[in-house]
C-alpha cells in the first residue's frame, strides 16, 4: 500500500527517527514520532515544536493578473494585502460549497502564493486553471517546495537563534521574511496551525533536510499528524474534509469573517458570489460549533446530534481529547434552532447518549 | 517483542491477554496493542455481573486518535472492572500485563482459557503484522 503514498522530502530522515507512520491525504507522513502524543501536544504548548508539513501544497499565480485571478479565486479581500502579508481564506464552488480552505500569500505585485490542503492539489489546479487561468500563470511549486513549521512559545526564539537574524521576532502575525538557515534560504511566514506563536518556513525540497536537522539539533520536539490534530481542534481551527468540505458553506461552517463579498465595483467577484450573497441573505439552516462533553466521554467524527425526541438532527465532525484544556472537546453542525453559545447538545455515539455543552471560540487561547 | 509477550499468559488474535487467577480470569491488552494505540485517555467497560460472549465487545478503549472495541477471550461473567483505570487509564500504557489489567472474568469452561494463543503464536501473529 505504501508504494502508492506520496512521500515528503523529509521521509527518510522520520523513518530514521523511528516515527510511526500512517497514510494520509495520499501521503506517507508521521503520526508521531515517540509513544505519546500527549507529550507532544505538551511540548508545543510548554516549550517548541517541530512539523513536516511538506505534503501541503504551494500553488503560485504569477504575472501581470496574478492579483485579479486571486480575487476571482477567494472571497477573502487580497486587494488588501501589501506585500509580505498574508491572509486566511476560503476558495468556493459556484454553488458556494467551500472547494479548499487556504493561506494566500502576495510574495510582490505579480506572485501570489496559495498555500492548499495536501488532499486537494490536484482538485484545486484544476478550478484554479478553470476560473482563473486566463488571468494569469498558475504554477504548482508543491514537488519543489517543502514546508517546514517551528510552533510553541520557544519558537521564535529558537529561529532568531539558528538564523543569527534578530528581525524575526518583529514580523508581525500573517507576515512574511527572507532569510536564511543552515546555509539555506527560507521564507519564513507567522502562521501556524496550532495556536500557538510560531513560523512556517518554505524551502526549497533539496534543502529541507538539512533545515529540519538543524532544527531538531538545536533540541526541538518533532511532532506527528496526531498532536497536529488535537492542537488545532483545541485553537477550534477547521480541517478541510471533517468540518468543511463542498457541501459546506462559509457561514454555515462559522468562516463569514473571511468572505467579504463587497469589495467595491471595481474588483472582480469571488466564484460562488451569487450564492453567498444569497446564503448571507436568507441565513444559514444549521452551524457548526464547538462543545465540551460533560462528564466522561470522548465524542468522535460521524457522532449523531439528537433533538429532546432522539431524532438526528445534526453530526460530530471532529472530537478528540483535550490534553491542555482537559476533557474531550469537538465540533458538530447542529440546526440554527438548536446552536447557541453555552446551551447543551446531546450527542449519541455506538447507542450510548453523552452530553455536551456549547462553547463559544477557541477552547485554547494562548496567554499573552 | 519477543520480550514484551510473558509466556505465562494467554493471547487472542486481536491482541487481548487473559492469565488463571484462582477460579477467575484477569483479562489485559498487549504491550504490542499498547504500542499501536498510544496514549490511553479512556477505558470504557461493561458493569460487573453482566455476561460476555468469546469474540463479543465487552467495553472500549480511547486513545488520542481512536476508540478500539475490547473482545473477550472467554465465555463468562463480568466480575470486576480494574477501578483504577477510571482516573489513571494511562496505567495500561505504563504496565499493560500488571496494574493496567482491565478485568476479571469468571469462565462458563476454563478449558477455554487452554484453548487460546500461547505466547510463541501470538508472537508469530505480532511479527507478521
Amino acid at each position: 500500500m505504501t508504494g502508492a503514498l506520496s512521500k515528503t522530502p523529509l521521509h527518510d530522515l522520520h523513518l530514521e527517527r523511528g516515527a510511526t507512520m500512517v497514510p494520509f491525504a495520499g501521503w506517507h507522513m508521521p503520526l508521531r514520532f515517540g509513544k505519546s502524543i500527549v507529550q507532544e501536544h505538551r511540548a508545543v504548548r510548554t516549550t517548541a515544536g517541530l512539523f513536516d508539513v511538506s505534503h501541503m501544497g504551494e500553488v503560485d499565480l504569477v504575472g501581470p493578473g496574478a492579483l485579479a485571478a486571486a480575487q476571482t479565486l477567494v472571497t477573502n479581500d487580497v486587494a488588501a494585502l501589501s506585500d509580505g502579508r498574508a491572509l486566511y481564506t476560503v476558495t468556493c464552488r459556484p454553488d458556494g460549497g467551500i472547494v479548499d480552505d487556504c493561506i494566500v500569500y502576495r510574495l510582490g505585485p505579480e506572485q501570489i502564493r496559495v498555500v492548499v490542503n495536501a488532499a486537494n492539489i490536484a482538485k484545486d489546479l484544476d478550478h484554479f486553471r478553470e476560473h482563473a487561468g486566463s488571468r494569469c500563470e498558475i504554477v504548482d511549486r508543491s514537488e519543489s517546495l517543502a514546508l517546514i513549521a517551528v510552533q510553541g512559545p520557544q519558537a521564535t526564539a529558537h529561529l532568531t537563534t539558528l538564523t543569527g537574524d534578530d528581525t524575526l521576532g518583529s514580523v508581525p502575525s500573517f507576515g512574511l521574511h527572507q532569510t536564511s538557515l543552515a546555509g539555506a534560504a527560507i521564507t519564513a511566514a507567522r502562521t501556524g496551525y496550532t495556536g500557538e506563536d510560531g513560523f512556517e518556513l518554505f524551502v526549497a525540497a533539496t534543502d529541507a533536510p538539512a533545515v529540519w536537522r538543524a532544527l531538531l539539533d538545536a533540541g526541538l520536539t518533532p511532532i506527528g499528524l496526531g498532536a497536529r490534530d488535537t492542537l488545532r481542534l483545541e485553537a477550534r481551527l477547521s480541517l478541510y474534509g471533517q468540518d468543511i468540505d463542498e457541501t459546506t458553506n462559509p457561514y454555515e461552517a462559522g468562516l463569514g469573517w473571511v468572505v467579504k463579498l463587497d469589495r467595491g465595483p471595481d474588483a472582480p467577484r469571488c466564484v460562488g458570489h451569487p450564492a453567498l450573497l444569497r446564503i448571507r441573505t436568507d441565513g444559514v439552516t444549521r452551524r457548526l460549533v464547538g462543545f465540551r462533553v460533560e462528564g466522561r466521554g470522548i465524542v468522535r467524527p460521524d457522532a449523531e446530534v439528537l433533538d429532546d425526541d432522539d431524532a438526528v438532527v445534526g453530526r460530530v465532525t471532529s472530537g478528540g481529547p483535550a490534553p491542555t484544556v482537559g476533557g474531550a472537546i469537538g465540533l458538530a453542525y447542529v440546526p440554527r434552532a438548536l446552536a447557541g453559545p453555552d446551551r447543551p447538545l446531546r450527542i449519541r455515539q455506538r447507542g450510548k447518549i453523552l452530553g455536551a455543552r456549547q462553547h463559544k471560540g477557541p477552547f485554547y487561547r494562548r496567554p499573552h | 517483542m519477543s520480550d514484551s509477550i510473558p509466556a505465562d499468559l494467554r493471547y487472542t488474535k486481536e491482541h487481548e491477554w487473559a492469565r488463571r487467577d484462582g477460579d477467575l480470569i484477569v483479562v489485559g491488552i498487549t504491550a504490542h496493542a499498547v504500542e499501536q494505540l498510544g496514549d490511553i485517555t479512556m477505558v470504557t467497560i461493561s458493569d460487573p455481573g453482566t455476561a460476555i460472549t468469546q469474540g463479543q465487545s465487552f467495553g472500549d478503549i480511547d486513545s488520542v486518535k481512536a476508540v478500539s472495541e475490547l473482545y473477550a477471550p472467554v465465555d463468562g461473567e463480568l466480575v470486576e472492572v480494574n477501578a483504577a483505570l477510571e482516573d489513571a487509564p494511562e496505567t495500561v500504557n505504563e504496565a499493560p500485563y500488571g496494574d493496567g489489567w482491565l478485568v476479571k472474568l469468571r469462565p462458563r469452561d476454563m478449558a477455554q482459557l487452554d484453548a487460546l494463543l500461547d505466547a510463541a503464536a501470538y508472537g508469530k501473529l505480532v511479527a507478521e503484522d
